[in-house]
């Protein structure tokens, strides 16, 4: 039984105007250990997709089953332990200011009850695990995009959650800092063996980590299958602009690089 | 009047005006941080919304925002009566300062609640926080900079408004000013009073703006 799986999902956004289909009838499972990501243009859904899956956002219709427990049918109580259970990084990580490094990676644990000791052990190691622990007492505002992306890593493992959701997690990121945090979720993948979903617009980043990806255009799911399936053989129009956009992506780099060296 | 007298009256004056203060600014905290929890959380965006609360919450506060103070004063002088057993004197003076500071509170707290990056709730909801949790370890936690800033405003209006409750006989520094300076035409004490308050006014906002600078991480 898949992990995550997710049933005819659609989520309507209803504003005066008009309404906004972000999802529209997506079906798609997700198998425990896996890296899998979705990639899509921005406006395609996938920051939508990626909220219902501990239903930040609510889903206009659908199932979203987690672990085999359906969330749309749990308690307020238990949809909380559940969320425990599933932890979330994010574009701007979203740190608490107020709060030093090592309160911050304290928090979940102080959510789920744990006494203030033993959470202190806790994040010191899982700060080690993402190479920071010298940056303990140290608050937000002193750290680099990538340190805080570890940082809110680090908080995301004190959960001891068996899923993470990475919503734009490099998107902020510059490629060099990408590169290093795509590594860090590599080895939690492999280490914990927690399953990871990250969604992104940027093609190389799926490259990078992902062992299956699904492709999302206005709302609809185009395309799923393993990365080289995907990139290598796109059958779908939305694929095949992505993998465009990568190309040009990559010709821009090259000019820039050529530039740089003097060479033009 | 002996240089003596006038320094005791003075002096008395200012206690009885910083206990007014205090007590109201704290009195209408008690009531106006709830209240503009409430405001934040109800909102269309807020972590329980609940638009008709929201709207009721707004409608109540923006009438007893809109009453000038002096009115209010007059207006509630029954409910003080009521309350404290006399409608004059620095006690009683309690009940309007601290009914006017109520939604003026409210306000400033929903003012410093909203500007918390939504992300960081939705990071805290993600983490399977509760609502109480939010409010206390998120929402509050994270404005509080700018929940002390309120605080010196709040006391700075107050003060302001305790020194107006002396038309009515409110004690305190605004009494003595009124009294000598406007009934008697003793423009030297009512420089004097003046003077006092506003040396007040400055250590207050002195002490708030030191005291938020020094609680704030966001700077490095």
């Amino acid at each position: 039984m898949s992990i995550i799986q997710i049933e005819h999902l659609s989520k309507t956004f209803d504003s005066k105007e008009n309404q906004v289909h972000a999802l529209n009838d997506v079906s798609l499972s997700i198998e425990e250990g896996e890296i899998f990501g979705v990639i899509g243009l921005s406006g395609a859904g996938k920051s939508t997709l990626v909220r219902c899956l501990n239903l930040l956002e609510v889903p206009t219709s659908g199932t979203v089953t987690i672990g085999g427990k359906n969330l749309l049918e749990l308690s307020k109580e238990e949809l909380r332990r559940e969320r425990q259970s599933i932890g979330m990084i994010f574009q701007h990580f979203n740190l608490l200011m107020q709060r030093n490094v090592l309160d911050n990676v304290c928090f979940p644990m102080e959510i789920a009850g744990i006494s203030k000791k033993t959470a202190r052990k806790k994040a010191l190691e899982y700060l080690r695990t993402v190479g920071l622990e010298e940056k303990a007492k140290a608050y937000p505002v002193q750290l680099s995009g990538g340190q805080k992306q570890r940082v809110a890593i680090a908080r995301v493992l004190a959960s001891n959650p068996g899923i993470i959701l990475c919503d734009e997690a490099t998107s902020a990121l510059d490629p060099q800092t990408t590169r290093t945090i795509l590594e860090l979720l590599k080895k939690i993948n492999k280490e914990y063996g927690i399953t990871i979903v990250l969604i992104t617009h940027e093609m190389r980043v799926v490259e990078e980590i992902c062992d299956r990806v699904a492709v999302l255009y206005h709302g609809h799911l185009e395309e799923i299958g393993s990365v080289q399936e995907v990139f290598g053989n796109p059958k779908t129009r939305a694929a095949k602009s992505l993998i465009l956009a990568r190309q040009s992506e990559q010709l821009e780099e090259e000019i820039n690089r050529e530039v740089e060296y003097g060479n033009v | 009047m002996e240089t003596s007298d006038i320094f005791r009256m003075l002096w008395a004056g200012t206690g009885e005006t910083l206990l007014m203060v205090f007590a109201s600014t704290a009195l209408g905290y008690v009531i106006g941080l709830p209240v503009g929890v409430l405001l934040t959380i109800s909102d269309t965006d807020g972590i329980c919304p609940h638009p008709l609360l929201y709207k009721i919450l707004d409608i109540i506060i923006n009438i007893t925002r809109s009453i000038p103070f002096l009115i209010l004063l007059i207006l509630i002088q029954p409910f003080t009566k009521f309350v404290v057993g006399k409608s004059y004197g620095t006690v009683a003076t309690i009940v309007p300062l601290t009914i006017a500071a109520v939604p003026f509170i409210a306000r400033m707290v929903e003012g410093s609640l909203k500007e918390v990056d939504h992300g960081v709730v939705e990071a805290a909801l993600s983490m399977g926080a509760g609502k109480m949790t939010i409010v206390i370890k998120v929402l509050i936690a994270e404005a509080r900079t700018s929940l002390l800033v309120g605080v010196t405003i709040a006391l700075g209006t107050i003060l302001g408004y305790s020194a107006m409750a002396g038309i009515v006989g409110g004690g305190g520094l605004g009494d003595i000013a009124i009294r000598y300076g406007y009934y008697r035409y003793e423009t030297g004490i009512m420089l004097i009073t003046v003077l006092v308050l506003v040396i007040l006014m400055q250590v207050l906002q002195w002490l708030g703006t030191l005291l938020s600078k020094k609680l704030d991480r966001r700077r490095g």
